[in-house]
């Protein structure tokens, strides 16, 4: 093979695929839109920062830092390129966008491990575009990345790990935390208690942030459902219901959301087959136990195949890996191969349980009001999404679309398109299963138009 | 100052970074190195540009670069992606808050 294996995303998943590439003796080229590595949820911070791992990571400060070491280790042995974001594949050829030089270039592959990472699940409550409201994901990369608070009094709303990890997280860096507002009931978590218990650490660390929120005086609520965030221009309270009557609280700030979702687009573009997978509510690209996906020569690994969590995705990683080197030839260890297999295999059920634990909330469509926003790079509302299905009989997400340009927008519908499945199939009396999923297109994130012209214009 | 023109963000931490001059909706403003210019933005006002169809303003929403609500416009007619665009010294960004007045 001439082209080197190309790893797309340097995060948990992405640095272990590629230090086993490299352990074997294989130097891969390393893409990654982020300009430093580490993924998400082991974002480094700007070099001018100085806080410590500790500080920045709390628990798992030693998975990041591990991380982060073994990535500096392997930077020489890898063609990394970071503030890369590939935005197209055509056949073998990916299109990659370097940010600060604005410079698109084409890239072949032999063989390409997918490791894009996941973003917040998001469901729209009224207000969910003002100023001050974020996603969770959002609000931790403010202060984890930026040393910064989305406002001076937050609210955290919603419902996963994630909204529990971030409001202790605010609260201990002196952030006025107001509130926590899940949606999962006190009686869900307890119901949860036998499947998660098969990973006491994480369910410790769960059971700590909330305990020491309470301690520290942060009002927590189970069982709510969002009404509204209120505010003119600003955020200046949140309204939800408690299950007997509606309530409020004036804040000045917003972090929300549902779990994660994976990132597919480029798995889509590369022809991966997709299938629904129930325990994530979502259509997935196919996989097997090695991580191998239904074309050849690409490999799945990490939250982009599936909200499995930073543990699974950096097994993934290194097995997708070990699958790959196989596939070019290369001798690897079949035992090591078939651990992370088992690794994997274990957390099953541990990623069930924290489904029963934070359980989505599937009466959310039932209560969304028709002047709701979905959409909000182009402002489509659940009353256009209903009004559209009446008058069209659109029964499928991408005729949705085409209709009435719900996930048509700059994010591709990224923020949108859970939402807008599930006030499809909520519309049309159907599980959200057969609604479909919107198409991935290139480019998968804007890019300047320029830049589209020049490379067409290279094509041979 | 309104609601709109306070500061978004807080800063908790990290305070003692070198000084970035950078221009804001006309006005001289001081960020840190280091600061997005989401960051930057945020720090001295409440919006980072408008919706084109609502025209109502935003201020970002994922901060990790897939919602795309973020971008902001330069004087020079260009635009950013304000959560992982960097501020440089002499930047000047339009945040069109002014557009809400005219």
């Amino acid at each position: 093979m001439t082209n080197a294996p190309v790893i797309v995303g340097a995060g948990p998943a992405g640095v272990r695929a590629a230090e086993a590439l490299v352990a074997h003796g294989v130097r891969p080229m390393l893409i990654d839109e982020a300009a430093r590595a580490g993924g998400q949820i082991y974002r480094r911070q700007p070099p001018q920062f100085g806080r410590s791992s500790r500080t920045l990571y709390g628990f798992e400060a030693g998975r990041a830092a591990a991380l982060h070491q073994s990535f500096d280790a392997l930077r020489a042995h890898v063609d990394y390129r970071p503030d890369s974001l590939v935005w197209n594949v055509q056949g073998d050829q990916l299109d990659v966008l370097h940010g600060p030089s604005q410079r698109t270039q084409r890239v072949a592959f032999s063989q390409l491990i997918v490791a894009t990472g996941a973003t917040d699940r998001v469901l729209p409550v009224p207000g969910w575009t003002l100023p001050g409201v974020y996603t969770l994901g959002g609000a931790q990369v403010a202060l984890k990345f930026q040393g910064c608070a989305i406002g001076q009094r937050v609210v955290f709303m919603g419902t996963g790990p994630l909204l529990y990890l971030v409001a202790y997280q605010y609260a201990k860096a002196g952030a006025r935390v107001v509130a926590v507002l899940d949606t999962a009931r006190f009686a869900d978590q307890v119901a949860a208690l036998p499947a998660m218990s098969t990973q006491p650490a994480v369910l410790l660390k769960g059971m700590y942030y909330v305990g020491w929120l309470r301690a520290h005086g942060v009002a927590i609520q189970g069982g709510v459902r969002p009404v509204r965030v209120s505010g003119d221009e600003r955020v200046s309270g949140v309204a939800w219901h408690d299950g007997t009557r509606e309530r409020t609280l004036d804040c000045d700030a917003v972090g929300f959301g549902y779990a994660l979702r994976s990132e597919t687009q480029l798995a889509d573009l590369l022809g991966c087959r997709f299938a629904y997978a129930p325990a994530h509510r979502a259509h997935l690209p196919e996989h097997d136990a090695a991580r191998r996906s239904s074309v050849p020569d690409v490999y799945l690994a990490g939250d982009g195949a599936g909200i499995m969590g930073a543990d699974a995705a950096e097994w993934a990683g290194e097995r997708a890996a070990l699958a790959l080197l196989a596939d070019r030839g290369v001798a690897v260890d079949a035992s090591r191969a078939q651990a992370l297999e088992h690794k994997l295999a274990r957390l099953t059920g541990f990623r069930s349980g924290l489904d029963r634990a934070f359980p989505f909330p599937e009466d959310w469509a039932g209560h969304a009001p028709d002047e709701l926003v979905i959409c909000r790079c182009e402002n489509v509302t659940a009353g256009t999404l209903r009004q559209t299905v009446r008058e069209s009989g659109a029964d499928e997400m991408n005729r949705l679309k085409a209709l009435c340009r719900v996930g048509m927008g700059r994010c591709q519908g990224r923020m949108c398109g859970v939402a807008a499945a599930e006030v499809l199939a909520h519309c049309t009396g159907q599980p959200v299963q057969n609604v479909g999923r919107l198409r991935g297109q290139a480019p998968i994130k804007p890019i300047p138009m320029q830049l589209i012209v020049a490379s067409e214009g290279a094509t041979p | 100052m309104t609601t709109m023109d306070a500061p978004l963000l807080r800063r908790l931490a990290e305070t003692g970074r070198a000084e970035v001059p950078f221009v804001l909706d006309g006005v001289p403003r001081t960020a840190l190195a280091g600061d997005t210019v989401l960051t930057a933005v945020l720090t001295h006002t409440g919006q980072l540009r408008r919706n084109e169809f609502s025209g109502a303003p935003r201020a970002g929403f994922c901060l990790m670069g897939a919602c795309q609500d973020c971008w902001v416009q330069t004087s020079e007619g260009s635009r950013l992606r304000a959560c992982s665009t960097f501020v440089q010294p002499g930047m000047s960004l339009l945040t069109g808050i002014d557009e809400a007045r005219a």
